[in-house]
């Protein structure tokens, strides 16, 4: 018996191991590019809501077809992943199809379950890249999405389909060879969905059968560490990144704007209160708001690597509705873009943060933040919770703050809450004159 | 007979009385001549109920909440800070206003900065006056079995998850409550938010207001109702520029109770 194929297996769990912990490190130090915040309070809220919208897909279920085709990858990546564990195994010892003396009929109602849930991939990935490049979802063909985006998300069904063929051709030849006798197949009985394809290759010789299930169990294993590898260039992220973005969720009424504590320590001294703040300022004074990455919180920043580029929140933004540049989805791209591009800086010892690029002004201009109604819309819409208002409105503190580059409109009323205390221009004197009229009528029976 | 009263907090600080509510009028419901009726109609219901309650007249000053949210954080805390010492100073312990983004900002907003108050909007009070038996309507005014839509407000809804007390309002006036496309968690924004209000719109395609009035005016009502003077604006201005204003309507909650019941 030769050893080859189990060192070839090692070699290639090994490989895919190394390049996995890599990527891992490397995203990890990008989203911790962001600043410091603790989000651990009311943890059992947060695990109920990380159960709820990643684990149960609560949010998708807004839109119930895609919902429903998304739910069957779902479940068949998490249930066929559980044969990937004998597929280890057998290449790690040189067995083939470990458990099935072990588990008998269970094995092959097992197999049955997966094969139905590989046809039900195949199937959702066919009718999600017909939605895509065929009847074209509007969600799918915004500006942002040209090149890259709309090949990462076509590679991915296209990368899916191609595994579950491969699976079903491995259990169709599988049982062939079975059926002929060969002493090292197990007949395991009837396995529905890939019986239907044995016709097609019940005309093979032996040894050209014995290469196809070799060759799809191979492609198979080598691919999902392949896929496993490239998720992590990929949007597809999501599909770890969903279970971490739910549980730091904003558990806060979602209107509410974080205080800034710098700022009320100044207003406090000018308006001569007494403050408790401490006597010596911090060392480090940051900016005001976000003009890059690194001003944003490491939540924002792990929200745009678990983005999947969905649209939803874009498809539901009244300003997007109406033809504004503003797109949440991009708000978010563009965020895990400039992390992406100031991580590789660092790792090829380049400039980083200093590369004389910036989040505002080299990927978001200030039309796309000056559109926003601040509606909470994309909040909702988002199916993990992801936030696109919170970086928008960090930004317009930058542009107005630092910058003074406000339009001017803005300035205006600025101007008029200073003098006047009202957006509007109107004497203070003024506030109460609504009460007049109604204190001289009388009060009907 | 007697007139209706709008004490003052000042007043009756003078006096030694403490009520039971402040009512937070906001810019809009001061100088906006549409929505001064708003704020009218509901100090009426609240004389006519015999609710304990104040304004701060003349010591209110903005919350600050278009400020924020344009990035000015320095001015929206000039703002708030001494509005939560003229509060704390009169010893407030419940607001209610008939605007949203004040709702949101003092609600949300003014307890890191040492404002800590219950605080509610008119729809959730005027639910309670109703539930109560306090607010008794006719149920045969003007807006008896007509066809009523209502119009989420962003700051009430989503950012704050009220989407039944405004509901439960317009239910008691017996009429047909007729829901749009995009309602509750999905309501379309009016388009004046974040600060939009107080400049012109980004280049685009449609104005929002335009977009939300379409499907107000596709559910066939005969009136629209919205709890929010940002709204009623936008929404009033997206009627007129249908030229529907003859036949379609803008009220705000307060309005149409306090027509019911005669005030």
């Amino acid at each position: 018996m030769s050893f080859l194929p189990q060192v070839a297996f090692l070699i290639i769990l090994a490989v895919a191991a190394f390049i996995l912990t890599k990527r891992v490190r490397f995203l990890k130090r990008n989203i911790l590019l962001g600043k410091e915040e603790t989000r651990n309070d009311q943890p059992e809220v947060r695990w109920k809501t990380m159960l709820l919208v990643a684990f149960g897909q609560q949010k998708m279920f807004k839109r119930f077809i895609p919902a429903f085709l998304h739910l069957l990858i779902y479940v068949g990546f998490v249930v066929i992943n559980l044969e990937v564990l004998e597929f280890i195994l057998d290449g790690i010892l040189g067995t083939h199809r470990l458990f099935a003396p072990i588990l008998g009929s269970v094995y092959t109602a097992a197999i049955n379950i997966f094969e139905f849930l590989a046809v039900a991939v195949l199937f959702s990935c066919v009718i999600f890249l017909i939605r895509r490049n065929i009847t074209k979802v509007p969600r799918f063909t915004k500006p942002e999405m040209k090149g890259w985006p709309a090949l990462d998300a076509n590679l991915i069904l296209v990368i899916e389909i191609i595994l579950m063929m491969a699976i079903l051709t491995m259990n169709a030849t599988d049982q062939i060879l079975a059926a002929r006798g060969d002493e090292h197949y197990i007949a395991l009985g009837t396995l529905f969905f890939s019986s239907l394809l044995q016709p097609l290759f019940e005309g093979m010789s032996d040894g050209a059968l014995v290469f196809t299930e070799r060759f799809t169990w191979w492609f198979h294993i080598a691919g999902i560490l392949a896929f496993a590898v490239y998720v992590t260039y990929s949007k597809h992220l999501h599909i770890f990144l969903a279970f971490p973005n739910t549980w730091y969720s904003n558990l806060k009424p979602k209107g509410e704007m974080p205080n800034m504590p710098e700022v009320t320590n100044e207003v406090n001294m000018m308006l001569g209160i007494p403050t408790d703040a401490p006597a010596d300022p911090p060392a480090e004074i940051g900016r005001f708001g976000t003009k890059d990455i690194n001003d944003l919180s490491w939540v924002n920043i792990l929200n745009a690597y678990s983005c999947t580029e969905c649209g939803r929140c874009t498809s539901e933004c009244p300003a997007n509705l109406t033809g504004k540049k503003l797109s949440p989805r991009k708000i978010m791209m563009d965020v895990r873009d400039r992390a992406e591009e100031v991580g590789k800086s660092i790792d090829s010892g380049g400039p980083g943060l200093e590369d004389g690029k910036s989040l505002l002004g080299d990927y978001i201009s200030k039309e796309e933040l000056n559109a926003c109604t601040s509606c909470n819309a994309c909040v909702e819409a988002c199916p993990v919770n992801i936030d696109p208002l919170s970086i928008i409105l960090q930004m317009r503190r930058y542009v107005a703050m630092e910058e003074s580059g406000t339009p001017a409109q803005w300035n205006a009323m600025f101007q008029n809450m200073e003098t006047s205390f009202s957006p509007w221009k109107f004497s203070p004197q003024d506030r109460f004159n609504w009460a007049d009229s109604v204190k001289e009528e009388e009060i009907p029976d | 007979m007697s007139t209706y009263k709008v004490p003052t907090m000042a007043e009756m600080a003078a006096k030694g009385e403490n009520p039971e509510v402040l009512f937070w009028v906001g810019c809009a419901g001061s100088f906006d001549d549409r929505y001064k009726a708003v704020t009218q109609a509901f100090v009426k219901i609240l004389n006519k109920v015999g609710v304990s309650f104040a304004v701060l007249g003349p010591e209110e000053t903005c919350t600050g909440d278009p400020a924020r949210r344009a990035g000015n954080e320095f001015l929206f805390q000039m703002q708030a800070v001494p509005n939560i010492q003229v509060l704390n100073g009169y010893g407030v312990k419940k607001v209610v206003t008939a605007c949203p983004h004040c709702f949101n900002t003092i609600k949300n907003e003014y307890p890191a900065l040492g404002g800590n108050y219950e605080v509610i909007h008119h729809s959730q009070f005027l639910q309670q006056l109703i539930n109560e038996g306090k607010v008794v309507l006719q149920g045969g005014g003007e807006f008896k079995g007509k066809k009523i839509t209502f119009h989420d407000s962003c700051y009430l809804g989503r950012a704050n998850n009220v989407y039944e007390a405004p509901r439960e309002v317009i239910k008691a006036l017996d009429v047909e409550l007729v829901e749009m496309k995009r309602c509750r968690t999905k309501g379309l924004c009016c388009g004046a938010g974040g600060a939009q209000m107080f400049k012109e719109p980004e280049p685009g395609k449609k104005d929002i207001n335009v977009e939300r009035t379409e499907e107000a005016l596709a559910t066939g009502a005969q009136a629209i109702a919205v709890g929010c003077p940002f709204c009623l604006t936008m929404m009033a201005d997206g009627v007129k520029n249908k030229e529907r204003e003859n036949d379609v309507k803008v009220y705000d909650l307060a309005e149409m109770i306090a027509k019911d019941m005669g005030i």
